[in-house]
């Protein structure tokens, strides 16, 4: 775990461009306050435990964070960042909604691409921005993972992948739907050429993600707590006319439901990802 | 603009007036000899998808409907075409079956959603929707889908990754329902007829996004002369699609120019 720490990006590449955010050590640093536990936690002290309380709850992360946490030091290259969303169907509102979520994401669209190594091994990429739209899928994103798994497939790399997604992008229509058709033939293909792809869902990851790319990997983790699922929970509610059970939708009943493999503290997932790419590594034999 | 609003989502509610053939007049009309195999072989079988055998003029091939009901009765016993996991894994079975035998699959489509209760959430209805397009993108047997009525999202995606796609005249194709894009986006139900217009989900909107191939027309809709047609531009695409030695990689790429931001060819 002592590999593990929080540590600042070491390239302008890593951090996507912008100044690292100065960590404030006075009184006015600003606190987070845990939905579950009630604590309030400076934000700085949480960043160093990556966003985990001390109740265990798993406060959101955004995917340059996710990035830092997980890639090799110094590895991460960013690909694809120039494919970036427009307003194909000329759909209201939407340009200033994408304006928006750029300014306030510092990113152009829902998920980051890269190449990069974890425990040395090389690996293909795709991170999802909460931050964005909540990782909401358009032709952008679709076209991003689409072309990772592409060149994932032609370098024989394994693909990991990391959820969190409101589902598919209204605003796109009829396109956004098309692009669970066109990432699901992508998977298929690098599943077809015996290549590992590793999901790890994320809160929330729901609706056209959840119906086609986070539940198509040879191996799927989910975060604890993080909420899974296809409907919307007031939809389902009102379907069903009761009240749901207190734990819908949740990975630990997920889980429990047969639909996910593991449940990995957000600490140990690197550890839990080293090891499972390890053990699909050429020779396969453990040193 | 005022008459495009209506417009779309006057389609939309005529797509679901449940007058409209649904998929078993549709199974009994343009195909003969069906008999329909039931269950998902995990411990469920689902009424809201018809699925079996049936000869198209001559030529066996496996059948998969979206079924409605025409009456409130029958609309209650088929979960009103909102599929359960159950049905989509029968759908699975029965496409790994025509691939086992070199069988074309012809999907009927007719769905406002997949299905949205607790049962279906905990049964894994995105796991389900999800294995479904990953299996029809490795067929090497011809598949075509046709969008009858409803095309609601990825409960009717799930049996629309396929070599052609054909909606009728009358159909829609949508990510999300009109109402649910208006509540979503605009919290206002009264905004349902724009957000239909604004969605682009008409079959002559699917058309020119390229999302569907071919419109049915719908002269003498339900009649002989209709179901005829339609089995003949089935026949007669099977009989093309069939000779194809490249038909999983020519699908794979049907689907990936949407958004193939390199291909700069002026699709939107």
């Amino acid at each position: 775990m002592a590999l593990l720490h929080f540590r600042k990006p070491d390239n302008a590449l890593e951090d996507g461009g912008r100044d690292g955010l100065p960590v404030q050590e006075d009184a006015l640093e600003p606190e987070l306050t845990c939905p579950e536990c009630r604590h309030s936690t400076p934000v700085s002290r949480l960043q160093s435990r990556y966003m985990v309380c001390s109740c265990g709850y798993h406060f959101r992360m955004n995917a340059r964070e996710r990035i830092r946490m997980i890639v090799d030091r110094g590895t991460f290259q960013e690909m694809f960042s120039d494919v970036a969303g427009d307003d194909p169907l000329k759909f209201p509102g939407y340009p200033e909604k994408l304006e928006t979520a750029r300014a306030a994401s510092g990113e152009n669209e829902a998920v980051i691409c890269g190449t990069g190594t974890i425990g040395k091994m090389p690996c293909a990429f795709f991170f999802m921005e909460p931050g964005f739209m909540m990782g909401s899928m358009g032709t952008a994103v679709g076209e991003r993972i689409t072309r990772t798994f592409e060149l994932a497939r032609e370098r024989n790399l394994p693909v990991v992948g990391f959820t969190v997604s409101g589902g598919a992008r209204m605003q796109e229509g009829l396109l956004s739907l098309m692009q669970m058709a066109k990432v699901s033939g992508a998977v298929r293909r690098h599943s077809d050429a015996g290549l590992l792809y590793i999901a790890v869902l994320t809160d929330p990851t729901t609706g056209g993600v959840t119906a086609s790319f986070a539940m198509q990997a040879d191996i799927t983790l989910c975060e604890p707590g993080a909420t899974v699922g296809f409907a919307g929970k007031r939809i389902v509610e009102q379907a069903t006319g009761k009240k749901l059970p207190k734990n819908f939708q949740k990975a630990e009943s997920v889980e429990e439901e047969g639909f996910i493999d593991r449940i990995v503290p957000r600490q140990q997932l690197k550890p839990v990802l080293t090891q499972l790419l390890a053990m699909h590594c050429t020779g396969g034999e453990r040193t | 603009m005022n008459r495009t609003v209506s417009g779309a989502y006057a389609k939309v509610e005529a797509a679901r007036n449940s007058a409209r053939p649904t998929g078993i007049d549709y199974i009994s009309n343009v195909f003969s000899s069906f008999i329909e195999l039931h269950g998902d072989r995990r411990g469920g079988d689902d009424p809201s998808l018809v699925g079996g055998l049936a000869y198209l003029e001559r030529q066996p091939v496996t059948v998969l409907a979206i079924e409605k009901g025409h009456t409130a009765k029958q609309r209650q016993a088929r979960s009103f075409g909102s599929v359960h996991p159950e049905g989509y894994r029968k759908a699975l079975r029965l496409m790994r079956q025509a691939q086992k035998f070199h069988r074309p699959v012809i999907c009927l489509v007719d769905t406002a959603g997949a299905g949205c209760g607790l049962a279906d959430e905990q049964h894994g209805i995105g796991q389900a929707i999800a294995e479904n397009l990953t299996e029809l993108a490795g067929l090497s047997v011809p598949v075509i889908s046709i969008l009858i009525s409803e095309g609601g999202s990825g409960g009717a995606l799930a049996l629309a990754l396929t070599d052609e796609v054909w909606m009728l005249k009358g159909a829609y194709y949508s990510v999300i329902s009109p109402e649910g894009c208006a509540q979503i986006l605009w919290k206002d139900p009264a905004r349902t007829s724009e957000a239909a217009a604004c969605l682009h989900l008409t079959a002559d909107d699917a058309l020119k996004l390229k999302v569907a191939d071919r419109i049915i027309s719908e002269t003498d809709l339900g009649k002989k002369p209709f179901y005829d047609n339609l089995r003949g531009s089935l026949a007669s695409e099977l009989e093309r699609l069939g000779k194809d030695p490249e038909l999983t990689e020519k699908r794979y790429a049907r689907f990936r120019r949407f958004g193939d931001f390199a291909a700069d060819d002026g699709a939107f």
